[in-house]
């Protein structure tokens, strides 16, 4: 048997602990005076590529928006290199982390500033197409959920090993969409937890 | 090192649905997860040096112009892995209750006393040793809408990155001996004793500062273990 230590909730207070700034609007100040170790906006001064905003909401079974949900993303920088050790190939780095973490707020949305990830390597010498892994906590979630976002426009989609592990008929739940509109690429990914059209969770 | 992750080490984790914990029931899914290998995606993670935190951080009885109420405690352990080697420069935030159990956040609505001096957040990185400390007060039990009569166990929230995206834990930390423990759904949903005893803090009397401090240990063991010569390499 296994001797990790087990999962627990992150309750319904974490706000003031993880996500004491920004999209956490609960405070009648819009903000707790705790310091933020992680934010929502992953751009660094130095981070190449496209710059993307995600807005997203996360529903549950009855189709009501969570809104004291956290969401964390970790993500490869434009050129696919991933800010960790174990991601040793030779490509130039910049400060970008790659890790970012936002609250809903009281309509349940959740927002990133970040850039747009490069394909990254994959499984038998394959590529995956440019994703961002997603871990989501909330009340009611005795331990997180995983899953992916993909981008809907981008056609190396077509040959992610991963998304052909996803039954066809299911894949759209994990694919984020570009809104239309001026400036900054704005893509929208919902998180359907439970019931119809519910996200792809990962086994991993 | 190139930690590998069997997906059975999870097993203690709680069900998603844990229906006694009512909350979880529109909020677990309800189709089966799909099983994907671990690429370099899940097998790298966050990296966190000792810049990410300031000096005092780990203090929560020092972030106000007074002390705060209630009984000073010391809560120090080791972040390990399975194979029971340290992990360190992992970062560590809690959140708690305040001696009263009464949380800063705005949404709680239980009518005890909040602590001008106290705010109940902190956070550490762990050393080479994989050991980290915080100096708290000791959180009070609270009330829940789950049941009739439903109390939580004194508890502290925990939130621990490690080697990978796929050790990432968000748990509880509760305290010896604690008369709630057979009545709460969510301490209870870790259905393994062994497993459920591993988020149980011992007394530490070695460590209790004379004069000053009674101090809990609480060790943490993230997922990762190094591969055998028996692990296929599907992992």
């Amino acid at each position: 048997m296994s001797e990790i230590t087990p999962s627990q909730t992150v309750g319904p207070f974490f706000a003031y602990g993880l996500t004491p700034k920004g999209r956490c609007q609960w405070d009648p100040n819009g903000s707790y005076s705790w310091k933020e170790t992680v934010g929502s906006d992953l751009v660094t001064p130095d981070a190449t590529g496209q710059k993307i905003r995600i807005e997203g909401q996360i529903f549950d079974g009855d189709g009501k928006a969570i809104n004291d949900a956290m969401i964390e993303i970790w993500q490869a920088d434009a050129q696919g290199r991933y800010a960790h050790p174990r991601d040793n190939r030779a490509l130039p780095n910049t400060q970008f982390k790659g890790f970012g973490r936002s609250a809903t707020d009281k309509a349940g949305v959740f927002a990133f500033d970040t850039v747009k990830p490069g394909p990254v390597p994959g499984p038998d010498g394959k590529t995956q197409a440019p994703h961002i892994v997603v871990c989501i906590f909330s009340r009611g979630m005795l331990r997180q959920v995983y899953t992916r976002l993909y981008f809907g426009d981008d056609p190396a989609n077509a040959a992610d090993p991963i998304l052909a592990l996803v039954p066809a008929d299911r894949r759209g739940t994990l694919m984020a969409h570009r809104v239309a509109g001026e400036g900054v690429p704005l893509y929208r990914f919902d998180v359907r937890v439970q019931g119809d059209n519910e996200t792809v969770f990962f086994d991993i | 090192m190139s930690l590998i992750y069997p997906k059975d080490s999870l097993s203690v984790y709680p069900a998603h649905l844990s229906p006694g914990y009512k909350s979880t029931v529109k909020r677990s899914p309800s189709k089966p997860l799909i099983v994907v290998p671990h690429t370099l995606s899940e097998l790298t993670g966050p990296v966190y040096g000792h810049d990410a935190i300031q000096d005092g951080d780990n203090d929560l009885t020092r972030q106000h112009q007074g002390e705060p109420l209630g009984e000073r405690i010391i809560v120090h352990g080791k972040v390990l892995d399975e194979d029971k080697r340290p992990v360190p420069n992992a970062l560590v935030e809690l959140w708690q209750a305040n001696a009263c159990g009464r949380y800063v956040h705005n949404v709680d609505q239980h009518p005890a006393p909040l602590d001008p001096n106290f705010t109940g957040a902190g956070r550490t990185v762990t050393d080479s040793a994989g050991h980290y400390k915080f100096v708290t007060v000791k959180p009070g039990a609270y009330p829940w809408g789950n049941h009739h009569n439903a109390w939580r166990p004194n508890h502290i929230h925990f939130s621990v990155f490690g080697h990978s995206f796929l050790t990432r834990l968000v748990t509880q930390m509760y305290f010896p001996g604690d008369p709630l423990f057979p009545f709460d759904p969510i301490f209870n949903s870790v259905t393994d004793e062994k497993a459920r005893l591993r988020m149980v803090s011992s007394f530490d009397l070695e460590n209790t500062v004379p004069d000053w401090a009674l101090c809990f240990r609480f060790d943490i063991v993230l997922r990762g273990r190094e591969q055998t010569p028996l692990d296929n390499d599907e992992h």
